[in-house]
C-alpha cells in the first residue's frame, strides 16, 4: 500500500523535473501485494507471495512527451535516471498536442470511499487460503474416474494507487480482489483430454463464491467428451456470458482516440450513428460502490463520469483523452471505460437456448482476431450443437468469420443474465445469421 | 568481444552481493526442507522511441530491478521476490519461499562455484546503453519517408523502435552461480493505406538480440515494402468461402503452426500434469518420416535465442520430432526431474517476478524435398497462407487456431485471388499426421513474436519450409 514515503519520493520527482526544465509532469507511485497458492489433486503446488512497487512519470519539456517507469526508488537510483529520461525527451521533435489535461476536468478532492477494499482483507491467513483451495479441488478429486487432473487457484491481492501532477491534481485509489478458480481435464475419446474451468472473484473475501467451482468446472469438462466437427452454414449463436466479452472487446478497441486517429478504427465517423442493434445499450457506470472497475478518475485524473456508451444502438461516445482530443478536435470525455453495465433482456438464458431451432451455444473462443481497421473478423469457437431447442452434440473445430459492423446489427436477444463479477457486466448474446465453417 | 559483465566479480558488483550473502540466502531457502532453491538477479533497462504523424515525438524508458527466490520440495514450488538486493531483503523473500517444503530435514547448499556458459548466442556490437536518442531518431524518420514513398495512397504511419538489455545473475543450491547479458530490439511499422473510403492496413516488424548494429538502411527498404504490399494486397483480397481444404502453408511465418499445434503440448508441464493431448506420445511415430521438427535456442542473434535459460541451464538445440518420432519434450528443472532426463535449457520466465515454466525458443521444421511449386500444383482446392497475426490452442483437446492477416486461394494448381482475415483451425495430432508433403525453401522468421502462457510473456520466433497439410478447417464467408 501507498506509504508517505511514497508520497513523498512522488513529490521529490515532480519537484526535481520541474528543476530539470519540465514545464509540466505527472507522477504515478503504484504499491501492491500479491498471493497466489495453487493446489494440484489434494496438495498445495506452488505458493507465491510478493510486494512490489512502481514509480511512473509523465514528463512535458519544451512541447515534448516521454514516459518513465521503474521499480527502484532510491534517490540514488532515481536521479541519473530521471536526468537521461529529461535529457532524451528535449531530442524529440516537438508535438504541442501533449500536455496536462484542462484541469476543469478533474476530479473532485474529498470524494466519497468507494469501498473497494476489503476492510477484513489483512486478517486473511495462508491456512484460510490453502483450504478454500484444497474445498474447490475435491469437490472434483477422487469423485470421476476420467479425471486426470484437477487445478484450484486462489489468488488475492491489494493496491493503491497515488497520482500527482504540477498543476495540483492529487489523488489515491486502493482495490482488493479475491478470486477462486478449477480447472480440470478429463479422460476423452482417443487421446483427447478436454479441459474446462470454472471461476469466481469479488473485492471482498466474502462475496466470493467458495462452493460449486469445482462441480462446475467438471460438469463442463465432461460435456466436452466425444466433441465433433460440424457442417458449415449460417445460423444463429448464443454466446456464453462467460466467454461474451471476447466479441465486445473489439468494439471497445475501435472507440478510443489512438485508434480513431491513426485510422485504425473500423467505427470511425460513427459516433451518433445507428451501428448495432436497437437491443443494445451499454452505460459506463463508474460511481457504483463495491463494485470492479468503478473510480472517480483516469490515468490523467481526468473526473470519470456516468455515460452512454451505446444507447439503444447509437454509439454515444469514444474515448478521447487529453491527446486525442487535441488531434482529432472533440472534446476530452475519458481516456477510457469504467465499468460498463448492458441493459439485459427479458428472457434468461435458457429461454434463449430452448428459442434456437438449429443453432450453436457457444462457451469458449480459440483463437481469432478482428481487424482493427476494416472490422473483418474470424474466430475458433466451441461449444454445443442446439436443435429444437435442446443441447445435441459438444462441437469443436469451428469458426465463425463475418464484419463487426454486421455481427453486432444482428444482435436479436441479450440475456437477463448480466455477468456481475467484472467490470465489464456483459449478459449472454444472441446473434443471428452468422457464417459457420466447420465440415 | 569479451564481455566483462559475464565474469564473476563484474556480475556479483553489479548486484552489490557476495558468494557469501548468496549462499547465506540459500540456505535460508532451504531452511524449511526444500531440496532445491535457486536466485534469479535480474536488472532490466528498456526504451521506446515512436513516430507518428511524422515526427519522432514519444521517447519512453522502463527499469527493472529485482530478485526471485524459488524453493523446490519434489514437484511443488515456493516463489518470492524482492526489488532491491539488500540482504536483510533477500533473506525474508527466502523464508517466504522456504515455506512450501514443510519438511522436517535439512539439505545444505552446495559451495559454490562459477561456472561459465560453454556459448553466447548473442552479443551487442554497441549496446543500447551507449546509444543516445538523437542517433536512433533518423532511422524512424526515413523508414516514415519510404513508406510513403512507396505509395501514394499510405495516409498513416506508426514506426516504433523498442529496445533494451538484461543483465541476469544466476545461483542455485546445486553450486552454481552464472550469468548472462540478453541485448534486444524490435523495429516495427504499420501503414495505413486509403482509397475511395477504404481503408487497410499493413505490417512489418523485425526483432534480434542485437545492439545498435541492427538498424541499416537495407532494413528499413525491407520492412517499408513489406508493410505497404501487405496493405496494398488487402484492397483485393477476400474472404474465401469456408471449410474444411488442403493448406499450403507458404516458408518463414507459418512457423506459429508448428508453435501452436506442436510446441505447446510439448512442453514438459504439461505432460507431467497429464494435461496434454501427446501426454501418452513419448517416443511413438507421430507423422510421417520426412518431418524433423526442433526447438533450437542457439541460432545466433535470433529473438528466441538462450545462452542460459532462466535456471541457469545452457542453450540447445531439441529436436522435438526426429524422422516423425516424438523424441523430447521441452524441459525445465521440475519436468526434467519428474522425466528423470536432462533439462533441455527451456526454463524461461518473463521476468524476476515470475518462476520459470518450460517454453520454446526458435520452433522451426527443418528442410523437405519438394519444392514450393509442386505443393501448391498438386492442390485442386485450398488456400496458400504466409501472413499472420496471431494463434493459440487447447492443449488437451489438441485443437489449436492461428489467425490468417493474407494468402491465397489455390484453385487447380494455380493461385487466384488474395484472401485475408480468416481463422483457421486443426488438431495437432491429426494435422501433423496429415502434412503430406515438406518443401526445400526453411526459412527463419524473424518478426516480432511473442509467446504467453499464463500470464508470461516471451520473446519467441518460429520458421518452416513450405509445407502442404491434408485437410484443415478454414474460416470464410
Amino acid at each position: 500500500m501507498i506509504t508517505q514515503a511514497h508520497k513523498d519520493t512522488a513529490q521529490w520527482v515532480l519537484k526535481r523535473a520541474k528543476f530539470l526544465g519540465c514545464q509540466a509532469s505527472r507522477v504515478m507511485v503504484y504499491a501492491g501485494s500479491d498471493t497466489e497458492l495453487e493446489v494440484r489433486g489434494e496438495h498445495l503446488d506452488t505458493l507465491q507471495q510478493a510486494t512490489e512497487q512502481q514509480l511512473l512519470f509523465h514528463l512535458f519539456v519544451d512541447g515534448r512527451y516521454g514516459s518513465f517507469s521503474t521499480n527502484r526508488m532510491d534517490r540514488v537510483s532515481l536521479e541519473p535516471f530521471l536526468q537521461n529520461a529529461v535529457a532524451s525527451v528535449r531530442h524529440l521533435e516537438e508535438d504541442r498536442a501533449r500536455h496536462l489535461p484542462d484541469p476543469s476536468l478533474y476530479a473532485a478532492s474529498n470524494l466519497p470511499d468507494l469501498e473497494l477494499t476489503d476492510p477484513d482483507y489483512e486478517a486473511l491467513t495462508m491456512q484460510e487460503r490453502l483450504s478454500f483451495a484444497q474445498a474447490a479441488a475435491s469437490e472434483v478429486y477422487g469423485t470421476d474416474a476420467r479425471v486426470l487432473s484437477v487445478q484450484a487457484n486462489w489468488n488475492d491481492g491489494i493496491s493503491s494507487r497515488f497520482l500527482i501532477d504540477s498543476q495540483g491534481f492529487e489523488g489515491l485509489s486502493s482495490v482488493s480482489f479475491h478470486a477462486l478458480s478449477v480447472a480440470v481435464t478429463v479422460k476423452g475419446e482417443g487421446d483427447a483430454r478436454p479441459e474446462d474451468y470454472d471461476f469466481d472473484q469479488a473485492l471482498y473475501r466474502m462475496d466470493v463464491r467458495k462452493e460449486g467451482i469445482g462441480k462446475k468446472a467438471l460438469e463442463r469438462a465432461l460435456a466436452k467428451i466425444g466433441q465433433r466437427k460440424m457442417a458449415s452454414g449460417r445460423f444463429p449463436i448464443l454466446v456464453d456470458n462467460r466467454v461474451a466479452a471476447q466479441l465486445f472487446s473489439p468494439i471497445l478497441s475501435a472507440l478510443f482516440g489512438s485508434a480513431l486517429h491513426q485510422n485504425n478504427s473500423f467505427l470511425r465517423d460513427s459516433l451518433h450513428t445507428s451501428v448495432f442493434s436497437e437491443k443494445l445499450t451499454v452505460r459506463d457506470v463508474p460511481h457504483t460502490p463495491r463494485c470492479f472497475g468503478s473510480r472517480f478518475f483516469d490515468l490523467e485524473g481526468v473526473a470519470t463520469q456516468a455515460r452512454f456508451v451505446v444507447d439503444k444502438g447509437v454509439l454515444s461516445t469514444y474515448f478521447i483523452d487529453t491527446y486525442a482530443s487535441e488531434k482529432l478536435e472533440m472534446p476530452v470525455s475519458i481516456s477510457s471505460p469504467s465499468r460498463l453495465v448492458f441493459e439485459p433482456g427479458s428472457q434468461s438464458f435458457e429461454a434463449l437456448l430452448s428459442s434456437l431451432s438449429h443453432g450453436i451455444w457457444v462457451t469458449g473462443f480459440n483463437g481469432g482476431n478482428t481487424n482493427s481497421t476494416s472490422g473483418d473478423f474470424s474466430y475458433g469457437i466451441e461449444g454445443f450443437r442446439i436443435e429444437q431447442g435442446k443441447v445435441v452434440q459438444a462441437i469443436s473445430e469451428m469458426n465463425i468469420t463475418g464484419n463487426m459492423r454486421s455481427l453486432w446489427k444482428n444482435l436479436v436477444a441479450l440475456g437477463n443474465d448480466p455477468r456481475q463479477n467484472s467490470a465489464y457486466q456483459l449478459p449472454s448474446l444472441l446473434f443471428d445469421d452468422v457464417v459457420c465453417s466447420g465440415l | 568481444m569479451k564481455n566483462h559483465f559475464l565474469q564473476a566479480e563484474t556480475a556479483l558488483s553489479h548486484f552489490s552481493v557476495s558468494i557469501a550473502d548468496i549462499q547465506q540466502v540459500l540456505q535460508m531457502a532451504l531452511s524449511e526442507g526444500g531440496d532445491y532453491a535457486d536466485l534469479f538477479f535480474e536488472d532490466s533497462l528498456s526504451n521506446s522511441l515512436q513516430l507518428s504523424d511524422g515526427h519522432v515525438n514519444s521517447v519512453s524508458s522502463g527499469m527493472d530491478f529485482g530478485v526471485g527466490v524459488r524453493v523446490l520440495s519434489g514437484d511443488r514450488t515456493g516463489y518470492a521476490y524482492v526489488e532491491n538486493t539488500h540482504l536483510k531483503d533477500l533473506l525474508r523473500a527466502a523464508k517466504t519461499a522456504a515455506a512450501i517444503a514443510m519438511q522436517d530435514r535439512f539439505t545444505a547448499p552446495m559451495g559454490l562455484d562459477w561456472k561459465a556458459m560453454p556459448r553466447q548466442y548473442y552479443q551487442s556490437l554497441r549496446a543500447w546503453d551507449s546509444v543516445r536518442v538523437e542517433a536512433r531518431m533518423p532511422y524512424l524518420q526515413r523508414l516514415n519517408d519510404r513508406v510513403h514513398a512507396l505509395d501514394e495512397r499510405v495516409s498513416k504511419v506508426v514506426v516504433g523502435l523498442s529496445d533494451g538489455n538484461s543483465r541476469i545473475l544466476f545461483a542455485n543450491s546445486e553450486g552454481q552461480v552464472s550469468a548472462d547479458e540478453r541485448p534486444m530490439v524490435s523495429l516495427s511499422v504499420r501503414c495505413i493505406l486509403e482509397a475511395n473510403g477504404q481503408f487497410e492496413h499493413g505490417r512489418a516488424s523485425r526483432s534480434y538480440r542485437m545492439g545498435y548494429e541492427f538498424l541499416t538502411d537495407e532494413l528499413l527498404d525491407v520492412l517499408a515494402k513489406e508493410a505497404v504490399l501487405e496493405a496494398s494486397t488487402l484492397f483485393e483480397a477476400v474472404k474465401p468461402k469456408g471449410g474444411e481444404m488442403p493448406v499450403v502453408f507458404g516458408s518463414g511465418g507459418s512457423g506459429i503452426f508448428l508453435h501452436e499445434a506442436i510446441g505447446h503440448a510439448f512442453e514438459a508441464d504439461f505432460n507431467r500434469k497429464g494435461t496434454s493431448i501427446f501426454s501418452d506420445r513419448l517416443h511413438q511415430k507421430i507423422c510421417p518420416s520426412f518431418v524433423n521438427v526442433v526447438d533450437d535456442g542457439t541460432v545466433m542473434s535470433n529473438r528466441g535465442a538462450v545462452s542460459m535459460d532462466d535456471e541457469g541451464v545452457p542453450g540447445q538445440k531439441t529436436y522435438l520430432v526426429r524422422e516423425g518420432v516424438l523424441t523430447s519434450y521441452l524441459h525445465d528443472r521440475i519436468s526434467a526431474r519428474h522425466y528423470g532426463v536432462d533439462p533441455t535449457g527451456n526454463g524461461r520466465r518473463a521476468s524476476f517476478r515470475n518462476i520459470p515454466m518450460p517454453r520454446m525458443r526458435a520452433t522451426y521444421m527443418e528442410a523437405g524435398q519438394t519444392t514450393e511449386q509442386d505443393l501448391i500444383a498438386s492442390v485442386k482446392n485450398g488456400v496458400y497462407v504466409h501472413s499472420f497475426t496471431n494463434g493459440q490452442v487447447q492443449i488437451g483437446a489438441g485443437d489449436f487456431t492461428f489467425y490468417v492477416k493474407l494468402g491465397y486461394r489455390i484453385e487447380n494448381g494455380q493461385f487466384k485471388e488474395p484472401i485475408r482475415d480468416i481463422n483457421i483451425i486443426g488438431n495437432g495430432p491429426a494435422a501433423l499426421a496429415d502434412v503430406l508433403a515438406v518443401g526445400s525453401n526453411f526459412e527463419l522468421d524473424n518478426g516480432t513474436w511473442t509467446c504467453g502462457k499464463e500470464g508470461q510473456s516471451c520473446p519467441v520466433t518460429c520458421g518452416m519450409p513450405s509445407a502442404l497439410v491434408k485437410t484443415l478447417i478454414v474460416g470464410g464467408e
